[in-house]
C-alpha cells in the first residue's frame, strides 16, 4: 500500500521522473488558471453578474476580509500570497473526491514546499516592512536568552505545518482505503464527506497560520499591545 | 522467533500503542479548547467570528501532535525502514 503519491511513478526520462504528484499539481493548476481564465474574460460591473464571477467576487472578498482580522492591516499586500496559497490548498484537497484523483495535498513533498515558501516569505515580508535591523532585533526579545528558542521556533512550526497538511490528507485516502476492506459501499462515503469539510478546514488553518505567521513579523511589538487592548474589531462573515 | 518476525511484532505492537496515547491527550485539549469556545460564544455571541477563528487556529495547533502521532504510526505500519533492512537481509 502506498502511503504517497511520490511512489507512483508515471514516465521517466533518465533521471527526471514524473510522478503521481507533479501530475496531479499541474492537473490542478491547469484547472485553476484556465477556470480563471475563462471567468474574468468577461467581467461586468453591471447589476447582472455572471455566476462565475460572482464566485470569485465572494471569494476574494472573504479572503481580504479575513486577511485583514488576522492581520489587522490593509490586506493588499498579502493577498497574492495567502490567497494563492488558500486557493490551491482547497482545490487540491476538494478534488480528492473525484475517483482516480490523488490529492498532491497528501504527500509530504507538496505540503514541505508550500511550508517552505511560508518559511521564506516571513522575512521577506518582515524586512521589507520594518528592515533588516528591526527584523533581526524582534528574534532578541525579551531578551537575548531566547535567540536559540525563537530561530528553533521558525524551523518547528515550518514542519509543523507541512506534516499537519500531510497528515491531515493522508489520513482521510488511508482511512478510506481500510475501510474499504470491510466495510465497503456506504461508510467510505459517508468519510469522503467528511474529508471535504476537512480539506476546507485545513486549507483555511494553513493559509490562516501563514497570515498570523507574517503578521507577527510585519507588525512592531508596540503596536500589536495597542491592537490587542482595543477591542477587537468584528469578524467579517 | 526470527528477525523479521520480532520487527514486525514489535512495529505493529508501538503502532498501536502510539496512536492510542497520543491521541488522549489532544482530545482532551480539544475538549477543554471547544467547551470554553462555546461558553464564551454564549456570553459574548457578538464576538463569535473572532472567537471561531481563534478556536480554529487552536485546535489546529493542539491537533498536530495527534497527527505526528498518526504520521508516526503509518510509517510503522506502511513504510517502516527496519523491515525494509530486514527484508533485504533474508533475501541474500
Amino acid at each position: 500500500m502506498n502511503i504517497s503519491p511520490d511512489n507512483i511513478i508515471l514516465i521517466q526520462f533518465g533521471v527526471v521522473k514524473i510522478s503521481a504528484t507533479l501530475l496531479f499539481t499541474w492537473i490542478v493548476m491547469v484547472f485553476l488558471v484556465t477556470g480563471s481564465y475563462l471567468i474574468t474574460r468577461y467581467l461586468s460591473s453591471d447589476v447582472e453578474i455572471a455566476r462565475g464571477q460572482n464566485l470569485l467576487e465572494i471569494l476574494v472578498s472573504g479572503l481580504r476580509s479575513q486577511i485583514r482580522d488576522v492581520s489587522q492591516q490593509e490586506a493588499d499586500p498579502f493577498l497574492p500570497f495567502i490567497g494563492t496559497l488558500f486557493i490551491f490548498i482547497l482545490t487540491a484537497n476538494l478534488l480528492s473526491v473525484i475517483p482516480g484523483f490523488q490529492s498532491p495535498t497528501a504527500s509530504l513533498s507538496t505540503t514541505t514546499a508550500l511550508a517552505i515558501c511560508v518559511f521564506v516569505a516571513v522575512p521577506v515580508f518582515g524586512v521589507g516592512d520594518r528592515g533588516w535591523l528591526d527584523y533581526l532585533k524582534q528574534y532578541t526579545k525579551p531578551t537575548i536568552f531566547m535567540l536559540p528558542f525563537t530561530v528553533l521556533g521558525e524551523f518547528s512550526r515550518t514542519l509543523a505545518l507541512a506534516v499537519r497538511l500531510y497528515g491531515n490528507m493522508m489520513s482521510g485516502s488511508v482511512i478510506a482505503a481500510i475501510l474499504l476492506g470491510f466495510t465497503p459501499l456506504f461508510f467510505p462515503v459517508v468519510m469522503q464527506l467528511f474529508g471535504l469539510l476537512t480539506g476546507t478546514i485545513q486549507a483555511y488553518i494553513f493559509s490562516i497560520l501563514a497570515m498570523v505567521y507574517i503578521a507577527s513579523a510585519t507588525t512592531a511589538h508596540q503596536q500589536v499591545a495597542n491592537k490587542f487592548s482595543r477591542s477587537p474589531n468584528k469578524g467579517g462573515n | 522467533m526470527t528477525d523479521s518476525g520480532l520487527i514486525a511484532m514489535v512495529s505493529i505492537f508501538t503502532a498501536g500503542l502510539t496512536i492510542a496515547i497520543g491521541s488522549i491527550g489532544p482530545a482532551f485539549g480539544e475538549a477543554r479548547a471547544v467547551a470554553q469556545a462555546l461558553s464564551s460564544i454564549a456570553q459574548q455571541p457578538d464576538e463569535a467570528p473572532t472567537i471561531t477563528r481563534t478556536l480554529f487556529v487552536g485546535l489546529a495547533m493542539i491537533e498536530s501532535t495527534a497527527i505526528y502521532c498518526f504520521v508516526v504510526t503509518m510509517i510503522l505500519i506502511f513504510a517502516n525502514p527496519f523491515w525494509d533492512h530486514a527484508i533485504q537481509t533474508v533475501g541474500k
